[in-house]
């Protein structure tokens, strides 16, 4: 059951069709999904249902996993993230991600945002390089508070501050789309609303799917907002529209707290 | 059925009670059996080391004659050396200093020696005979060096230091009962009477011992054996084992860790790698002999086949090591890097390698240590071979030094040697604990760095 996306905006990320196998056990049993240009999508549902397998299916991060395989196809701008001709390093690139566990480098605050613009060549000289790496860290909204100590470790920031360095660090290769799993997941109230504010900063720019256990959160960040059950995308609609009046029972009874 | 009647509050703090005290008795029980256990370990450790250090360091200083010698231009009955001609070629030249040479060789040292023995005691009558049995029998050759270098000192009087003969040596300081008839002693009894007496008077004394580190083994001249040739041959296998095992082994761990495909092929490998890192040395020495000796035709007791065969031997360890070290990098970081962008070799080469390097190297470093302390293998290669030159290169002959405590320890002359091996095994054991200590300060500095 899926509605329409919201109007005017292009199709950025598409799935059709993908199914997710872990050896032969299939987690995702067929996804059709597309992400607008400039979205957040939420990805909501209870443990297990393969929200977070999905996410890494849209920039590949399951190449890493051992025995996974997905079948169907990711469709990036149209052109099939899968296909043999895809080089893996450009796409991730293009579609970044930031993990449910801060995981700085061990290295320094500017080694750790400089380190992608440096291996993809996008910088023209050091001045150049500081320049992005100053542009990355204020929009994750970090400047203020490590511009006296770039180069300590990324390591010795607080939790909050260690995933809006992972965020800087993920902006500053200028991806078009970030995927985000759990990214509030290991920190307090306080780091996650700076997170959720940022989110809703960067929307502007990027295309944005956020895997999330808080549906308050969903709530409050995204567009739209996807229901995953048991490797299938019950029910995706604007955001709003899934909060206040689901139409399918399983949504009701997950966001309602039946079960989850 | 019976129906079960449910126990009231009290009966099961009853129960638990008594379970908690047997289970009290049992953690009681095992701490104090892990306890006896360390103890016991540090008890054989300590007294390994007493038992070694006891032995060992008394050896590293030896029983020295020094006496003023007269270098009695009568006895060294030699021409001037040979001054070069104006018009003299150069073969000719030094076929008269050859010549010059040869003369100091027919000189008869021995009687310079017993001469300056005799100085000491004037009133005495020694026979020659007598008096050389207190000198280890190089050290007329390095008086003879002496006049070599230097002709000036003809007609001059030296104050000397020369190494006493092994026998005098285990005289003094006790190592053969005193008590035993002149049958059994290893020395007549005029020799001990004068080394004894020369003792008192402080013509000999106990000195630090270079022989035992800057010479090489002695076969003739017990006294003046020592590590040097070993040490060497020991230190170019630990080289060739560093610049051999550890890139190799580094690069295969790397290659099996993160790069290999999941297969049947590499299942088979990994099998094989942690299997070879049981197989007894000896085995690998068999295949040095036939492989490296035999089929490639290498020269026997040579350092750089030893090194090669060690080099196996250490390879599964470095292997083994350098993959758990990689694998306790957390997967986080190689999702970092991957998320990013990094392709598998920048993600290796920038983050995953310099976090496992402390352990990497930790390993790297215990399997050269452990290799240089392998005997077994060196002696199917010919490297317990008498070597009594210090190897220059690699395919020199050489021993090494845990085969010269095999040497020394089945030398004949029982208690001279047990003292000596001793102290080649604290030597030994100071390298190996160098390369630990090494091992640990470059892992602290490497973990330092965040």
């Amino acid at each position: 059951m899926q509605k329409a996306p919201q109007q005017g905006r292009d199709v950025k990320l598409s799935a059709r069709g993908v199914k997710v196998f872990y050896d032969d056990t299939a987690a995702i049993k067929g996804i059709d999904l597309e992400l607008m240009d400039k979205e957040v999508v939420a990805f909501i549902g209870p443990s297990g249902c393969g929200k977070s397998t999905f996410l890494r299916t849209l920039n590949r991060m399951n190449d890493t996993i051992k025995g996974c395989r997905v079948e169907g196809e990711v469709l990036l701008d149209g052109e099939d993230i899968y296909a043999p001709s895809v080089d893996v390093v450009m796409l991730r690139a293009r579609v970044g991600m930031v993990f449910q566990k801060p995981n700085p480098f061990p290295k320094s605050i500017y080694e750790n945002v400089a380190y992608g613009p440096k291996i993809h060549g996008l910088a023209r000289g050091r001045g150049d390089l500081d320049d992005i790496v100053e542009q990355s860290l204020r929009r994750a909204g970090l400047w203020d508070e490590v511009k006296d100590r770039l180069n300590q470790p990324g390591t010795g920031l607080s939790g909050g501050q260690q995933q809006r360095l992972c965020i800087a660090r993920a902006i500053a290769v200028s991806p078009e789309v970030i995927l985000m799993d759990e990214p509030c997941s290991a920190l307090d109230p306080i780091a996650t609303t700076k997170i959720e504010e940022l989110i809703a900063e960067l929307s502007s720019q990027f295309t944005i799917a956020i895997v999330t256990h808080s549906m308050q959160q969903a709530a409050r960040v995204s567009d739209r907002t996807a229901y995953f059950h048991l490797g299938e995308v019950i029910e995706v609609n604007a955001t709003e529209q899934v909060f206040t009046q689901p139409e399918n029972p399983l949504t009701e009874a997950y966001i309602t707290g039946r079960f989850g | 059925m019976e129906s079960h009647t449910l126990s009231t509050q009290d009966v099961l703090h009853e129960r638990m009670a008594k379970k908690l005290k047997q289970r009290h008795r049992r953690e009681r029980l095992f701490k104090f059996a892990g306890l006896l256990a360390t103890c016991l370990g540090l008890a054989f450790v300590a007294f390994l080391f007493i038992s070694i250090l006891s032995r060992g360091i008394p050896a590293f200083w030896q029983s020295t004659i020094s006496i003023p010698v007269y270098i009695d231009p009568e006895l060294v009955a030699v021409e001037a050396p040979p001054e070069r001609e104006p018009q003299e070629s150069q073969a000719a030249f030094k076929a008269r200093q050859d010549a010059w040479r040869n003369g100091l060789m027919r000189v008869s040292w021995n009687a310079v020696l017993a001469a300056a023995v005799a100085d000491l005691y004037p009133q005495e009558d020694f026979a020659v005979r007598d008096v050389l049995a207190l000198f280890t029998s190089a050290e007329r050759h390095r008086l003879r060096d002496l006049v070599a270098q230097d002709p000036s000192v003809i007609g001059s009087t030296l104050t000397l230091n020369f190494l006493a003969h092994a026998n005098v040596d285990v005289w003094l300081r006790g190592n053969i009962s005193r008590d035993l008839p002149d049958a059994q002693q290893q020395l007549p009894p005029k020799v001990r009477a004068l080394a004894d007496r020369m003792a008192a008077d402080g013509y000999i004394q106990q000195r630090f011992s270079k022989a035992l580190f800057l010479n090489t083994d002695s076969r003739s001249s017990a006294a003046s054996a020592g590590l040097s040739g070993a040490f060497m041959g020991s230190l170019f296998m630990m080289l060739i084992v560093l610049l051999l095992a550890v890139p190799v082994g580094v690069a295969s761990a790397i290659y099996l860790e993160e790069f290999a495909p999941e297969n049947t092929w590499t299942n088979v490998v990994e099998v094989n790698i942690n299997n070879l890192a049981a197989v007894p040395s000896i085995v690998f020495g068999l295949l040095g002999a036939a492989l490296l000796i035999g089929w490639f035709k290498l020269p026997l007791s040579a350092p750089l086949v030893g090194g090669l065969v060690l080099s196996l031997m250490a390879l599964p360890t470095v292997i083994i090591a350098t993959r758990s070290a990689l694998q306790a990098v957390p997967s986080s970081v190689r999702d970092a890097a991957l998320g990013i962008g990094a392709s598998k070799v920048q993600m290796v080469f920038h983050h995953v390698l310099p976090l496992a390097l402390p352990g990497v190297l930790t390993g790297a470093i215990l399997a050269v240590a452990q290799s240089l302390g392998e005997t077994a293998p060196l002696l199917l290669i010919g490297m317990n071979a008498f070597v009594a030159n210090v190897p220059s290169t690699p395919m020199d002959q050489a021993t090494a030094l845990p085969v010269q405590i095999f040497l020394w320890q089945g030398n004949e002359l029982r208690n001279f040697f047990e003292a000596r091996t001793a102290a080649a095994i604290v030597v030994l054991l100071a390298m190996m604990l160098g390369l630990n200590l090494f091992a640990v300060w470059l892992r602290k500095r490497l973990e330092k760095r965040w």
